[in-house]
């Protein structure tokens, strides 16, 4: 087994006395796509938190490539190449698809900010590497014909796209996904997964926090499962399929809805 | 950019020149109105105050504390002349530069706050710079600094490049020339930083400060940065303002002057770096031109701003430019 690009142990989050997420351990393997997964209100999103270090954690820790991140401000996190992109109502509403990306670009640049204020050579270099890098990344994602668009204009299959589009600039080694499939249909989810798939295959390990069963079993390697906080089971699709807890912890859903 | 779009810039920066350069002072002096030389030398000089007051908007705060900068660069000048006796001409980069260094140490933690609260708090930062320029030992309570000599010579290697405001028979003209060189200096250089990537990352900030740093973006610092250069720009037109008046009193700079700060971006619209420089030229000949109504000046005045962030609510400038928005 490889050395996993990030390792979790004992993360617990208390809001109060109500605790959220509760000794939870995973370890993250290089390069797979790994679902965490739950009924609503199971602590997925506050996993996620913890990890992009926008929540502090009240015990344990995240560790990405051996070294400590949970505790440390977000945009350190996002530097040493943990970065999380948002539901689709989170984008720069006022800028084009292209300048959104150009501007996630931010952590590559060599220049200053002096340098970029001035237009020293090595700033110019960056903008123009920029530009043709997001132009890349957004023919890469589909988003080629709508990159002067302005992304509040855009309609909501492409706003996921340019969401993963604005995680990508940002040159992550690890890239956290939250629900990129809600709200979707059948044939929209298709094409996302296909995305989400792309991504991995440019070498960047995915981690995703969804609802959606079917495309959870369809696109991941493994699947964590919580449940009040706790993890209750991890393995590949098929085994958490077989798990009878993960069954007893959707009771009540009928199990095709759920796509079991 | 097109070249076409270069040209009709570079085309409105010369007529702009050519206006408060020559067109200005020879209508004045055609005219004999030289009382309009200290007229425009305020609106320019608090066009430069409101351009900061602007900046803080582009990073999506809304500021009700310039009038506090201005006052603070003002006393920092006023006693660097009068007690220290350094030039005028090295007091002004110091009192920007004290009000930058200070507004790090406010904005540190009053910048963590969002909408109506960082608004509260930044008016209540004008009340405290006034209670504090009554206290302070150094600044001359209630009675202020007054009699500060006018801004000396400027020369270099013995040549005398700027003359001592003294020499000239009518000073006001000198500071209008003054005032206008430092607001054109101060708004070509927001232009520049809002069309330069830090600009970008601002408008970043403005639109999602969580998504800017979950890509790496250090917001924190990015936001004292923008209120650095805010209350830099507040100093330095307090700071000419003090020169022009020879005088500061606690009551130089009010919260009233903060809200008009405020005010004149909402007017000249907060999509354009031009739009406080016009902002403040309307807001403050309209408010002279609505003396004549007497009673009613507020009134009028009231009701026609409600009126005009209803119809405009992107500024004056929105009018003549939709194409020219900032980023």
């Amino acid at each position: 087994m490889t050395q996993p690009i990030m390792t979790v142990r004992d993360l617990t989050k208390r809001y109060g006395g109500l605790t959220a997420v509760n000794e939870v351990s995973f370890d993250v393997q290089p390069n797979e796509i790994l679902s965490v997964i739950g009924p609503n209100g199971a602590g997925k999103s506050t996993i996620f938190k913890l990890i992009s270090s926008f929540v502090k954690p009240t015990r344990g820790e995240v560790r990405f490539q051996g070294e400590v991140i949970s505790g440390l401000a977000p945009h350190i996190v996002a530097r040493k190449g943990v970065v999380r992109t948002f539901q689709e109502t989170t984008i720069f509403k006022g800028m084009t698809a292209r300048d959104s990306v150009i501007v996630a670009h931010h952590l590559r640049s060599r220049a200053s900010l002096a340098g970029f204020y001035v237009g020293t050579a090595s700033a110019r270099r960056d903008e123009e590497a920029f530009g043709r890098s997001a132009d890349e990344i957004l023919d890469f994602l589909g988003l080629g014909a709508v990159k002067n668009e302005l992304a509040s204009n855009l309609p909501q299959g492409n706003l996921r796209a340019l969401g993963i589009a604005v995680g990508l600039a940002a040159d992550p080694k690890v890239l956290l996904l939250d629900e990129p499939f809600a709200g979707m249909n059948i044939d929209e989810t298709n094409q996302a997964v296909e995305r989400v798939r792309a991504v991995r295959d440019r070498g960047v390990t995915c981690l995703l926090v969804e609802h959606d069963m079917a495309a959870v079993m369809k696109i991941s390697d493994r699947i964590l499962v919580i449940n009040f906080g706790v993890k209750i089971a991890e393995g590949t699709p098929a085994e958490i399929r077989a798990n009878d807890k993960v069954i007893e912890a959707y009771l009540g859903v009928e199990d095709e809805s759920i796509g079991l | 950019m097109t070249r076409m779009e270069g040209a009709g810039r570079g085309a409105a920066v010369v007529l702009f020149l050519l206006i408060v350069f020559v067109a200005i002072p020879v209508a004045i002096a055609e005219t004999g109105r030289t009382d309009l030389y200290y007229t425009l030398s305020s609106v320019a000089l608090l066009a430069i105050a409101s351009g900061g007051v602007w900046l803080t908007f582009f990073i999506g705060r809304i500021n009700i504390g310039q009038g506090a900068w201005a006052l603070v660069g003002g006393y920092v000048s006023a006693i660097l002349v009068t007690t220290a006796g350094i030039s005028f001409w090295l007091s002004l980069p110091i009192a920007g530069l004290v009000c930058a260094a200070l507004s790090v140490l406010v904005g540190l933690p009053i910048l963590r706050l969002r909408g109506v609260y960082f608004a509260m708090v930044t008016l209540v930062l004008t009340e405290v710079a006034r209670l504090a320029a009554l206290a302070l030992p150094v600044t001359g309570g209630a009675k202020g600094i007054t009699n500060i000599p006018p801004p000396g010579p400027i020369g270099l290697f013995g040549l005398t490049i700027v003359p001592g405001f003294d020499t000239f028979a009518e000073r006001n003209a000198a500071f209008y020339f003054l005032s206008v060189t430092m607001m054109t200096l101060c708004f070509a250089a927001l232009w520049r930083l809002v069309h330069s990537r830090v600009g970008r990352l601002f408008a970043a900030l403005r639109q999602n400060e969580e998504l800017a740093s979950s890509m790496g973006v250090n917001v924190p610092i990015l936001r004292i940065l923008a209120f650095a250069i805010s209350s830099f720009l507040g100093g330095i037109g307090g700071a000419i303002f003090v020169a022009i008046a020879q005088s500061i009193y606690p009551s130089s700079f009010t919260v009233n002057d903060s809200v008009n700060f405020m005010l004149n971006c909402f007017l000249g619209g907060l999509g354009y770096v031009f739009g406080p420089m016009l902002g403040t030229l309307v807001l403050y000949f309209g408010w002279d031109l609505l003396f004549q109504t007497g009673e009613y000046q507020l009134l009028i005045y009231s009701g026609v701003m409600i009126l005009l962030m209803l119809v405009l609510p992107n500024g004056l400038l929105s009018l003549r430019l939709p194409s020219r928005r900032a980023p």
